[in-house]
């Protein structure tokens, strides 16, 4: 078993608040024993099942679909193809802004990618489709496909992930490595990698005139409606979207996928109630990727090893037909101290579908690059990476010179360090064995994640019995995003945990923004936070305006909600329930709202990011060059930690990501065919239990009053940086081999 | 997957004579057999389930020393039998460090016998595939091959068998016991299976109809109980098939090796028995450079089928490995993690 340790727990919790107590999930009854209704375990009188065909070729068009082979075939509905898909109202290749992506609905017979949908067959069965989608055999004009970073000339993109600019440059480069006396240059590979949540994309649709309803997992249900609304020529309100459980997103369920609208466009079709699910090999293609990169870094530091310069270049792929720029040269932007920082991107265009927002985009390749040739410069300059690092330290953000809003990078450096050990390292590589002889290696490696909100709103309401509600459309992917809001919501209401009702997951309620950018419980919770405010000063100024109420002319003094009262901040012992002022004022309820957006001013004047530490421990067999993460201690500092279970179990998971980037996962493809060829979990390898034995996550206290009015930082992505070159150089460490292509395998390693 | 009709027998005769029928398979637990029909890559029109035939689920230690493992017995059931793996403590073992927990639970003795091979250009039916369409050609040569065969390969097929519970039982002389519409018959299992050559279409040298019945291991197998080790590598620590394997089981007296059994897996399409290095070794001291010099002899005919040659220098160092550890003598207990490279961890079984 993984050692997880709780022991930090208590330091969060302060008295009379739900925010910092360690709460379980709300749902975790129901998913431990299989009665959390996922959207494929969805039922509706009617439904039938759709399956979708794909593309086996990479580029070309369809020449020929059997078609009636498919119809004839028992239990079979209807075959869509591009002859009969219902007409949309939008093309899907229209693109309005960056996050409108461009998706694959049966528009035309062009294969772009491998996967592609080409088909959708609706029938009785579950089975009855499927077969219908083998049967439909079809038939191809095959042009050679385009594969890997070498195959097409690259272009400069203007604009990188989320909207970055492609290119950023601060200080002089130029005279920064002429004053370098050490300098290195060295270049990084990072595979294509698929989102794999457990749960596949899976929708149920329902149409009920130009009314529809969809059962589907979404970490964005507004946007969601936007764009269904917009491909289907009907109004947002008009579409209701349940998503009460995700079984994991990870960015592949942010923005809603070309196989979700086809089963909306199949249940058009048959009008009937729609049910579709990926198998898992449809997974890679259709729904985006983390696509691959080379990175060359040029680093120039002084005798003392300071760095006096940075070059992080990144190339990397987009699909033929849209953009989506990895934008993994941004990572050297945060961390480190230096005159001079250039990064840029270039990327070429592949038979590939269009890659996406997977967990730390940027980030994840970013850091595994920078971190590996952080310890590679450290090595260069003859000092230990953690010594490096510190003197290195950033004290204002490198690029723009702003203060952090708060940084306890020291204290994640000092409390994951000790815990680890890593003062006991030495500094020369193969000094260390275990019991049996395996070579043991230490490496470590720098977190950070910007901390980010999006716009979000949310509806409080409370009753004169005692009770209290608040809504809001919010996304529990499985990291516990309900459980904490709902904290959150019990201190802005001033009520217990029991007597609050929190609804969330359905479109029909407050729009909470996207759960991405690890920005959910800032956007969300902030929204909360000003829905608790403003009904309560509402019930405030009813009670300080009431000559019967003690807390009447409280006035600038003000009042405090707590337990279910408010009282006199300046005399606590005058207090009543909320339900006394309510009655008293003829009342069943009062209600409030909050909408929040981030704050300009605050982003202008300061930096804003969650940091760690990573530290990580290998064993090496030196005969075959097999890799175990024997030991691995994060040390994050990430703001006001609402609910410390959820947290560290996000910081754990991106660390088992870090282990998957560093060692296993990768998409085997095709360099001819462009298709991926280890398309399923038993070749497809991401870390088992054992391949984890032991890991702790330590919450380093970090107060911040710049980010959000919470003072939270995100935490559902930082785990994965930092944790991949923590292991790369752990490997180095352990075997004197370094390897620059992820993932390390034991070939890289074994010394052939 | 297809339509089929599925029957479920009473007997092993009416279940042989089903078998027989045309593109009749048998079903045991299912594991590899549901994924294949799901992928459309199996598409019979026939499941004969054996699951409930009387017989085929009894683990038979027998009195001459050997044993007798019906062909429904559960990979789990068998490797944690306690009197079984005393006595053939590698096959234990290399049960163990296949699949997951899960897997072991309902995968069978005669189903790992018939696993397919994991290659993914058989699985993929969009693929040429000389073994799932004969005379279509093979993807996998020159396409992803990382993982696939350095010895008996032929320029049809560079395919692998995965299993990890053959490779012992191959170098113990396990016999295959087999009832087919013409009675029945036994098998060596180092004979089961066939090299690709130019029919890779053809696995193994079962009639249509033959089902396995029981795997017997002789009671010579016994003798190597002291020093007797299975090896795997793999990609993480559960849930992945090898990468090379090999199973080593020695008779030492006074430091020399009078008796050696060596074979290897996931290697060829067949589990790769190395008599010639067998035979090297004994006589000799059971010391490290003799058995480098068994695993020189044990891959003296081995060549990439592709971009897999450290699998080469892998095997014999893998072979070198079970041989040394087969020699310091078979552990009281199975190590926490069966036949891995990973050992110091707290003992489960």
């Amino acid at each position: 078993m993984p050692e997880i340790t709780l022991a930090q727990g208590q330091a969060h919790i302060r008295m009379g608040s739900s925010i910092g107590q360690p709460l379980t999930r709300w749902e975790g009854v129901l998913k431990t024993t299989g009665t959390a209704r996922f959207a494929a375990d969805q039922h509706q009188a009617g439904m039938v099942y759709a399956c979708l065909a794909v593309s086996s070729i990479a580029r070309g068009r369809v020449t020929s679909l059997d078609v009636a082979a498919a119809r004839a075939h028992p239990g079979v509905i209807e075959v869509m193809t591009p002859a009969n898909a219902p007409a949309l109202a939008l093309h899907p290749d229209a693109k309005h802004h960056p996050f409108m992506f461009r998706l694959d609905l049966l528009q035309s017979d062009a294969v772009r990618f491998a996967n592609q949908p080409i088909a959708v067959v609706i029938a009785q069965t579950l089975e009855a489709a499927t077969e219908g989608a083998a049967l439909l055999a079809p038939r191809y004009e095959e042009q050679p496909a385009r594969t890997g970073l070498d195959s097409a000339t690259p272009f400069t993109p203007p604009f990188i992930g989320a909207g970055s600019p492609g290119a950023e440059s601060h200080g002089d480069i130029e005279a920064g490595f002429a004053a370098a006396s050490v300098r290195i240059e060295v270049e990084y590979d990072t595979p294509a990698q698929y989102h794999n949540p457990m749960e596949p994309h899976a929708i149920v649709a329902a149409w009920d005139g130009d009314r529809l309803s969809i059962d589907t997992p979404s970490q964005g249900m507004a946007m969601a409606q936007q764009r269904i609304a917009g491909l289907f020529g009907i109004s947002p309100e008009n579409i209701h979207i349940r998503s009460p459980f995700l079984g994991g997103g990870f960015g592949c369920k942010g923005m809603i996928s070309g196989p979700q609208i086809l089963g909306i466009m199949a249940a058009r079709l048959v009008g009937r109630p729609v049910k579709l699910v990926l198998r898992r090999e449809q997974m890679f293609g259709p729904v985006g990727h983390r696509a691959p990169t080379r990175q060359t870094l040029h680093l120039g530091a002084d005798a003392d090893g300071q760095l006096t310069a940075l070059i992080h270049h990144a190339r990397t792929a987009t699909s033929t037909f849209d953009d989506f720029i990895e934008p993994a040269a941004n990572a050297s932007h945060s961390l480190y101290a230096s005159p001079a920082i250039r990064t840029t991107h270039d990327a070429v265009r592949i038979d590939t579908g269009t890659p996406l927002f997977m967990r730390a985009p940027g980030e994840a390749p970013g850091s595994a690059a920078l971190e590996s040739a952080i310890d590679e410069m450290a090595l260069a300059c003859g000092m230990d990476p953690l010594a490096f690092r510190l003197k290195n330290y950033a004290d204002v953000a490198p690029m723009t010179g702003k203060p952090f809003s708060s940084k306890a990078l020291r204290a994640c450096y000092q409390q994951g360090g000790e815990r680890f050990g890593w003062a006991a390292r030495p500094t020369a590589p193969r000094q260390m064995r275990d019991a049996n002889g395996m070579l043991v290696g230490w490496g470590m490696g720098t977190a950070v994640f910007p901390a980010l909100m999006f716009p979000a709103q949310a509806a409080a309401v409370l009753r004169r019995d005692g009770s209290g509600v608040v809504e809001i459309g919010a996304h529990d992917m499985g990291q516990g995003a309900w459980t904490a809001l709902a904290q959150i919501a019990a201190d802005a209401l001033g009520l217990d945990r029991a007597h609050l009702e929190f609804r969330s997951g359905s479109s029909d309620l407050p729009d909470a923004g996207i759960a991405g950018g690890s920005a959910h419980t800032a956007s969300a919770g902030s929204a909360i936070h000003g829905a608790g405010a403003d009904v309560i000063a509402k019930l405030a100024a009813l009670a300080m305006g009431d000559e019967a109420s003690p807390l009447f002319g409280a006035g600038n003094a003000g009042v405090i909600a707590r337990g279910g009262r408010l009282h006199r901040r300046d005399d606590e012992a005058r207090s009543e329930t909320y339900g006394e002022i309510l009655a008293r004022a003829g009342l069943e309820e009062i209600a409030g709202r909050g909408a929040v957006a981030p704050d300009q001013a605050a982003q202008a004047a300061y930096a804003m990011q969650a940091h760690g530490a990573v530290f990580a421990e290998v064993t090496v067999d030196p005969d075959f060059g097999q890799i175990r993460v024997t030991r691995l201690v994060g040390a994050f500092a990430a703001g006001t930690v609402i609910n410390p279970r959820m947290v560290r179990s996000q910081y754990l998971g991106g660390m088992i990501w870090g282990v998957s980037f560093a060692l296993h996962e990768h998409a085997a493809m095709d360099k001819r065919s462009g298709r991926t060829m280890n398309a399923n979990f038993a070749e497809y390898h991401v870390p088992v239990n054992a391949d984890v034995p032991s890991i702790e996550a330590i919450l380093v206290d970090e107060h911040d009053e710049h980010v959000n009015a919470l003072g939270v930082k995100g935490v559902g992505e930082i785990g994965i940086t930092g944790t991949v070159g923590a292991i790369a150089n752990a490997v180095w460490h352990a075997t004197g081999v370094r390897v620059r292509s992820f993932p390390i395998t034991l070939e890289q390693v074994m010394g052939l | 997957m297809n339509r089929f009709d599925y029957a479920r027998p009473a007997t092993l005769a009416e279940a042989v004579t089903a078998g027989a029928l045309p593109n009749a398979a048998y079903l045991a637990s299912g594991t590899n057999l549901m994924d294949l029909m799901k992928g459309g890559v199996a598409r019979p029109s026939l499941l004969v389930d054996i699951g409930r035939l009387p017989g085929l689920d009894r683990i038979e230690l027998l009195e001459d020393g050997g044993a007798r493992i019906g062909a429904m017995v559960r990979n789990a059931d068998l490797a944690y039998h306690p009197a079984f793996a005393r006595r053939f403590p590698a096959v234990a073992e290399a049960l163990l460090s296949g699949a997951s927990a899960q897997l072991r639970n309902a995968a069978t003795t005669g189903g790992n016998l018939l696993q397919r091979t994991r290659c993914a250009y058989f699985y993929d039916t969009a693929s040429a595939c000389n073994k799932r369409d004969p005379g279509a050609g093979c993807d996998a040569v020159g396409g992803e091959n990382r993982l696939h065969a350095i010895l008996g390969f032929s320029a049809q097929c560079i395919a692998t068998h995965p299993s990890d519970f053959c490779v012992p039982l191959t170098a113990l002389d396990a016999v295959v016991e087999l009832l087919g519409p013409q009675g029945p018959r036994e098998v060596k299992l180092e004979d089961f299976h066939l090299l690709p050559g130019s029919t890779p279409e053809r696995e193994t040298v079962l009639e249509p109809g033959e089902l396995i019945t029981a795997v017997r291991l002789p009671a010579a197998a016994a003798d190597f109980a002291a020093h007797a080790r299975y090896v795997k590598i793999r990609e993480r620590t559960s849930y992945a098939f090898a990468v090379v394997s090999a199973a080593a089981c020695l008779r030492l007296q006074g430091g020399v090796v009078t008796q050696a059994r060596i074979a290897l897996g996931s290697v060829a399409l067949k589990p790769w028995r190395a008599r010639a290095a067998e035979a090297a070794l004994c006589g000799q001291r059971a010391d490290a450079a003799a058995f480098r010099q068994a695993a020189e002899t044990a891959l003296q005919d081995a060549s990439p089928s592709g971009d897999n040659a450290f699998k080469i220098e892998l095997a014999r160092r893998v072979v070198v490995r079970a041989l040394s550890l087969a020699a310091s003598g078979t552990p009281a207990r199975l190590p926490a993690l069966p036949a891995s490279a990973f050992s110091g961890e707290v003992a489960h079984a």
